[in-house]
């Protein structure tokens, strides 16, 4: 199963207005080696766009596990405002 | 002087913070538990097996109501590879009367549950908002800045059971950063199947009986992973947990992974005809007694996964999370009585912690994740030559029983060395005597 396939079966309440995730420095992605969060992430947020050298961040995917930014210091990361994000009917 | 708004502000509505909220307003202390999500249990994920003794203590006969989906009478241990699969594990009838062990929950709803029983009893939720930042007076917590407008609220103490990633602990400095050793990311699927099938396969004679299975070996590899299955009453949990860095190394897509662990031959059966329903991540803090943080400060306590209380071998983290929240709670109630709610009052927390069986066990495994750092081996080769042992005892071909262990004997000399198989023993042993 594809993983937009199974983003698809998850709960959101996007927050059109505001990302909660972003890049303190967009150079350092330039430079990063390998970089995991385009593979790490879950949710498949992040890609990297070589042509612009710019890393695009699909924020409304996010499950909110934290793992990127565990894996890259440059990643800014806060919690979804009050309400936002993912909603779980399971859990 | 300024007036408080409660006299305890909890953050964050999990189990960990549930129960201290629950504790409190039991006593008639005023206790307000601040939730991100729209519900408490939107945002909450686990494997999907909570022990009931913790909460027990609570609230008595508590899965007589709670939303929970079957009673656990048979836990199994796999050990795979990637062509087979040996299995151990314990069913028993003691396990199938009540007032049980362990059940399958979804937290969603559990926590929901559990949420509903703390307003009950008088605590205050506040959904949907953010706890930014903590209020300071010198060095001591005496509230919480909030997303909302206006939304600065104030207390006695600060609760902090805002998870694993717990900002508010890290804003005090009472933890360093999270490395990706010590995080385990974990994925799961509820996997829909009709009742009457998934007691067919798993071979259990009503649907509220339920079994899990553990799965570890040679299968992952380079990794240090656990794959699990668990029954629901209509579905199955299944999922993964790897530890970051060994992701991070090998480059792996977590889905990628869990995609090819439902084509195992052991797996798919299970799961065949089954509908996804869900899918989430969550991240797991195994990094065990060594990575906890400092668990109290002026007017703060730490609890639950925030402060790291989880004992991945043993898959326990909610009921540790609950006694930690009980902890905390009857620790607040003893420094009221003397109005003293400084880091040396609230150190009387980690001393109940001490002497329980939480931090007791997490002492016992304390030197388990670095053994497993330095020698991940011990869980996939050691799996890999019991497997094929046991491959060959199981197969007739006219070679002789004895001739087998020699064979056997031969090949721990070779894939393992008896040397080697001494040292880890010695390791072992050392670690967890």
């Amino acid at each position: 199963m594809r993983i937009e396939d199974k983003l698809y079966l998850i709960g959101y309440n996007i927050d059109e207005e505001e990302s909660h995730l972003g890049v303190s420095d967009p150079e350092e992605c330039k430079k990063c080696l390998g970089r995991p969060c385009t593979y790490i992430c879950p949710a498949g947020v992040y890609s990297y766009d070589d042509e612009e050298g710019k890393l695009s961040i699909n924020y409304d995917a996010c499950v909110e596990c934290g793992t990127c930014r565990i894996v890259c210091s440059y990643i800014t990361w806060k919690y979804p405002r009050g309400g936002f994000g993912v909603q779980y009917k399971f859990g | 002087m300024r007036k408080n708004d409660f006299d305890v502000i909890i953050v964050g509505a999990g189990p960990a913070g549930l129960a201290a909220g629950y504790v409190l307003a039991k006593e008639g202390i005023s206790v307000a538990i601040i939730e991100r999500g729209i519900f408490p249990g939107s945002k909450n994920v686990m494997g999907g097996i909570f022990y009931r003794s913790s909460l027990d203590d609570l609230i008595p006969d508590f899965y007589k109501e709670a939303p929970i989906e079957r009673h656990i009478v048979e836990q199994k241990i796999w050990l795979l590879s990637e062509d087979s699969m040996f299995s151990t594990g314990i069913k028993s009838e003691k396990y199938n009367v009540e007032p049980y062990n362990c059940f399958s929950i979804f937290r969603a709803k559990f926590d929901k549950w559990f949420a509903k029983k703390a307003a009950d009893a008088s605590a205050m939720i506040i959904n949907e908002t953010v706890v930014t930042d903590l209020i300071l007076d010198g060095n001591r917590v005496i509230g919480v800045k909030t997303d909302r407008p206006n939304g600065d609220l104030y207390s006695d103490v600060v609760i902090a059971a805002d998870g694993v990633n717990s900002f508010l602990t890290k804003s005090l400095g009472l933890r360093k950063k999270i490395t990706t050793n010590n995080v385990a990311l974990a994925l799961k699927e509820i996997i829909e199947l009709p009742d009457k099938v998934i007691n067919d396969r798993f071979g259990v004679s009503s649907s509220s009986e339920g079994v899990t299975i553990e799965i570890t070996g040679p299968y992952f590899n380079k990794m240090r992973a656990i794959g699990f299955v668990y029954t629901n009453r209509n579905s199955l949990s299944l999922g993964l947990g790897v530890v970051t860095e060994d992701m991070v190394k090998l480059k792996i897509n977590p889905n990628d992974l869990l995609e090819e662990f439902k084509k195992h031959p052991a797996i798919k059966p299970l799961i065949n005809g089954g509908e996804t329903k869900e899918y989430m991540a969550h991240m797991i803090p195994e990094g065990g007694y060594y990575s906890m943080p400092k668990l109290y400060s002026d007017g703060f306590m730490v609890v639950g996964d925030a402060a790291m209380l989880v004992n991945s071998i043993h898959r326990e983290g909610a009921n540790l999370a609950i006694e930690s929240g009980k902890f905390a709670a009857k620790t607040y109630i003893e420094a009221r009585k003397i109005g003293d709610f400084s880091q040396k009052t609230l150190s009387s927390y980690q001393k109940k912690l001490e002497e329980s069986f939480v931090l007791r066990d997490l002492k016992t495994y304390k030197n388990l994740p670095k053994l497993l750092e330095e020698k991940q081996y011990l869980i996939s080769k050691y799996p890999k030559f019991i497997i094929d042992a046991i491959y060959e005892m199981y197969s007739v071909d006219k070679v002789s029983k004895s001739e087998k262990v020699k064979l056997i004997m031969n090949r721990a000399k070779k894939e393992l060395g008896y040397f080697n198989i001494l040292k880890d023993a010695f390791s072992i042993w050392r670690d967890f005597r």
